[in-house]
């Protein structure tokens, strides 16, 4: 059964997504991204459309005054940039996935698709269950839930809970990246479109994120925002954000991709699993998507960090539940996770930039039950982990250490170089497509698809032969 | 817990999806050596007692069949309990803040 489904893979996927990638394909590894991007979706005017209709975005962005004091009390003179806030946890279900899921099941209403599926142990599943209900559609949500003692990860738990709260039907696997196979049998099944995470509809639905940061900044202070930072995981929130800052005319805007670091865990082990404090937003996802996009579950994954990225941080997993604490302490909001993995960088990033400029957190999530640091700290200490108050960014080990840190100043991020990810890049690209030798078209995409020149690639390719 | 399931009734079902032998290449070991599982709630379709197979309709309308687990199946996750680790934060930052502004 499982070789016949895998077997039949393209063909299931093609029917479910209704997309004929085989048309953007160039050569090798090239394909027309910017064409992929043009022809698949909807024009940005159709997407706000398709989004206020459904009321996805359009979200506050809150100045984060008290944070900004604390930093400014522990950076140098003049340091101290502004935080602001995107709260995106106003949209319908509580996180800037509406805007993925909403181009997503529009497409599927309009195409006389019955339902929707998506593979996903995040906020997205509660994001195409909410856009499903609007447009009365069925949806299934297929999560990787359990470890195989059956204990659920407390966040994904709540994320399944809210799934069935929209009525859609949740099927909770364990650990295995056969969570894909079972996808692909239940889209065979079924019939229904495939909201994968990777399309252009879900890339395309979050540049309206990245459009409304610049103006509302521009409105507000006559100018774009110098930095943006960026929940980093498998690509399209960095992706999105900044193609949207790019269409309003933010082109000198930084792009700051920020990760939790969880290096060391593997992704498909079982013991593993219940060992992250963190579900997305981390290195597990973070870094493998960034140097091989199209690993995802559609033939050319539309979400391509490198392209965008200027820079990219981690942070630890105790920073981030100091950050969300003090978010909910000091600015009065309680919000999830996810979205406090870019501003415990911000706090960090802060600290070097000017007072006069202007640093952009673009996104909060709703949070509660299974999400709150509370419920993760108390289910982390159950798994064996050691959870104490201390300088995180010595001490804090994947799986092992949860260093919260005890004051602000201790507050900072790792530098993940990016050219090291863009030499893991050529690497995998060498594995994929088996060779060593590529075309100057191919050459000339990766060194597009990496953000940098064409000798930049070839010398990368130098090294590596 | 009840043992008894009634048609219509609100529950959950298990089923093992691969054997481990059954399962994808290149798995790390922990993972490989164990099968995939699944659970799905879902409205019975007919009456049943825990432990025994059954079907089910779901949410989406799809009809699946497994062992019953659970009727009623209860959201087990909470807020957790109160960390010492992070009670001292919130009165930290406000003193800062409040003697900042004094």
């Amino acid at each position: 059964m499982y070789e016949e489904i895998i077997k039949r893979k393209n063909e299931i996927i093609k029917k479910a997504v209704g997309i004929d990638y085989s048309k953007f394909e160039i050569e090798g590894i090239a394909f027309d991204y910017e064409r992929m991007m043009k022809e698949v979706s909807y024009t940005f005017d159709e997407i706000k459309k398709i989004q206020s209709e459904t009321q996805v975005g359009n979200t506050p962005l809150v100045e984060l005054k008290n944070l900004t004091k604390l930093v400014r009390m522990y950076s140098k003179k003049g340091k101290g940039a502004r935080i602001f806030l995107k709260d995106e946890s106003a949209n319908p279900s509580g996180s800037f996935k509406d805007r993925r899921a909403s181009v997503s099941v529009y497409h599927a209403k309009t195409h006389g698709y019955k339902g929707v599926i998506a593979a996903t142990s995040g906020n997205y599943g509660a994001a195409v269950a909410s856009q499903a209900a609007k447009y009365n559609l069925r949806a299934i949500i297929v999560q990787e839930t359990f470890d195989s003692k059956h204990i659920g990860q407390p966040e994904i738990l709540e994320k399944g809970r809210a799934c069935e709260a929209y009525g859609a039907e949740v099927v909770q696997l364990t650990v295995g990246p056969e969570l894909f196979y079972y996808t692909l049998k239940l889209l065979d099944e079924t019939g229904f479109f495939d909201a994968s995470l990777y399309t252009p509809f879900g890339i395309a639905g979050v540049e309206t994120l990245g459009y409304e940061v610049a103006m509302q900044v521009k409105e507000r202070f006559g100018k774009f925002p110098d930095a943006v930072v960026i929940t980093h995981a498998g690509g399209g929130n960095v992706t999105g954000t900044a193609r949207g800052l790019k269409m309003a005319g933010a082109v000198e805007t930084k792009v700051i991709g920020a990760s939790v670091d969880l290096r060391g865990l593997h992704m498909a082990s079982d013991h593993d699993f219940n060992r992250k404090s963190f579900t997305t937003g981390h290195t597990g996802f973070g870094i493998p998507f960034a140097a091989y996009p199209d690993r995802v579950d559609v033939p050319r994954n539309a979400a391509r960090s490198l392209r965008y990225l200027d820079r990219y941080v981690l942070v630890t997993q105790g920073e981030v539940f100091f950050t969300t604490e003090a978010l909910a302490q000091v600015e009065g909001m309680m919000r999830g996770p996810a979205g406090n993995t870019s501003l415990a960088a911000a706090i960090a990033i802060a600290k070097e930039m000017n007072e006069d400029e202007i640093l952009v957190v673009q996104e909060t999530e709703y949070t509660g039950a299974g999400k709150l640091p509370s419920a993760q700290l108390t289910f982390a200490k159950k798994m064996g982990i050691t959870v104490k108050n201390g300088d995180s960014l010595k001490e804090d080990v994947p799986g092992k250490v949860i260093a919260i840190p005890e004051s602000i100043d201790q507050i900072g991020v790792i530098e993940y170089p990016l050219e090291s990810l863009k030499r893991s890049y050529v690497k995998e690209a060498i594995k994929i497509y088996d060779k060593k030798d590529f075309s100057d078209t191919e050459i000339e995409f990766m060194a597009k698809d990496t953000k940098s020149t064409f000798e930049e690639v070839k010398e990368r390719l130098e090294v590596l032969k | 817990m009840i043992d008894v399931a009634k048609k219509g009734e609100w529950v959950k079902i298990h089923d093992v999806i691969l054997n481990p032998s059954d399962r994808a290449p290149s798995l790390p070991d922990d993972t490989k050596q164990v099968p995939l599982e699944m659970w799905v709630n879902g409205f019975l379709n007919h009456d049943a007692n825990i432990g025994e197979k059954v079907e089910i309709t779901t949410l989406s309308g799809r009809k699946v069949e497994g062992i019953l687990v659970e009727v009623n199946p209860r959201y087990t996750h909470d807020f957790g309990e109160p960390l010492p680790e992070l009670l001292k934060i919130g009165p930290t930052l406000k003193s800062i803040l409040e003697k900042r502004d004094a």
